[in-house]
């Protein structure tokens, strides 16, 4: 039975993602909609990051949202990802303790 | 830096592109260990078998999809229920998917095939800020090897967390759980350092997320926040970002 669930979920997470592959080339994009597509990675980050981050703690909003400010603080600094990361993680750590 | 640039003429563009993808993809590594791990011990404890955790990743490679079809399976959700589920939630990467192949219109479709099947949240955010490989000799490999870095490290992770099980402390698994958001930060920060509107683009994103977050799944409400902020740059962005 969960053979069948993975089966199912594989198919309905790939299919979406290829469909595109098949399709951009017979698309022709008018230069607006270039700078919409352009502009999804952005849009897509601002939507994963909030108000996603205050669900790291479940019942402590804040804990994600301090992580998060101090990622933002590292990253300008011009830090690494990966210290950036480490070090949201050392924050969260340190305030769940 | 001189000896650098030698050895890199002296490699071939394909071991070149690569070394690239793979050195680019390390942060994403980084990100995907402790949350797949987490993933892994999640799943052992919703009574999934370290076989079907481990295959769940290696067909699926979509984290929250899997995070949520293992609470899913704990909680005893019918099968039909939880492939609706996953496909709501998953169809977010249809939208990143049509950006990210916009991109790639000089690589062939036998790449693009395969490399579409490898876009996640943070395949596509990586991706996308590294633009000049799609026209670039040999760049599929760039975006390939990017892409298995974090493919392979999302299964092994998993399978790890499976066999970890209860080893690990709560606290330590629980605050990993930052690491993803961390990314998408450190990813976003230096784009708005260079165009402000970029910033402008995200915050609109999660301000409209925000408000169909309160009456839309979570899925569909970054679909919303993705696809109508992303048109906020049309008029936010210059001509050519990135």
């Amino acid at each position: 039975m969960i053979i069948a669930i993975i089966i199912g979920m594989a198919l309905v997470t790939m299919i979406p993602r290829v469909i595109p592959a098949f399709i951009v080339d017979k698309l022709q994009f008018r230069d607006w909609m270039n700078r919409w597509l352009n502009a999804i990675p952005f849009a897509a980050l601002g939507a994963l990051i909030f108000p996603g981050i205050m669900t790291v703690i479940p019942d402590k909003p804040v804990i994600g949202l301090i992580g998060g400010a101090v990622a933002v603080a590292l990253a300008y600094l011009g830090l690494n990802v990966i210290l950036v990361v480490a070090g949201a993680i050392v924050t969260v750590f340190l305030l769940t303790m | 830096m001189d000896t650098e640039l030698a050895e890199e003429q002296h490699a071939s563009p394909t071991i070149h592109m690569i070394r690239k993808g793979f050195t680019v993809g390390l942060p994403i590594m980084l990100g995907y260990l402790p949350i797949a791990i987490t993933y892994g011990v999640l799943a052992k404890q919703s009574g999934m078998s370290l076989m079907e955790l481990t295959l769940m990743s290696v067909m699926v490679f979509a984290g929250a999809s899997q995070f949520m079809g293992a609470n899913m399976i704990a909680v005893g959700a019918g099968a039909l229920e939880i492939i609706v589920a996953t496909f709501v939630l998953n169809f977010r990467h249809f939208v990143m998917s049509l950006s990210f192949m916009n991109r790639l219109r000089d690589i062939g479709l036998k790449w693009k095939v395969p490399l579409s099947l490898g876009l996640t949240d943070e395949t596509f955010a990586v991706s996308a800020l590294h633009t000049k490989e799609a026209s670039a000799e040999k760049g599929a490999y760039f975006y390939a090897s990017l892409i298995l870095t974090a493919y392979a490290s999302w299964v092994g992770g998993s399978f790890l967390g499976g066999l970890l099980g209860e080893i690990i402390p709560t606290q330590l698994s629980q605050s990993m759980g930052i690491a993803l958001y961390a990314m998408f930060i450190g990813l976003l920060i230096p784009s708005v350092k260079k165009e402000w509107g970029v910033g402008l683009v995200a915050v609109i994103a999660m301000l409209i997320n925000t408000i169909f977050n309160q009456f839309l799944s979570d899925g569909w409400a970054i679909v919303a926040g993705t696809v109508l902020g992303g048109l906020s740059g049309v008029f936010l962005l210059k001509g050519e970002t990135s």
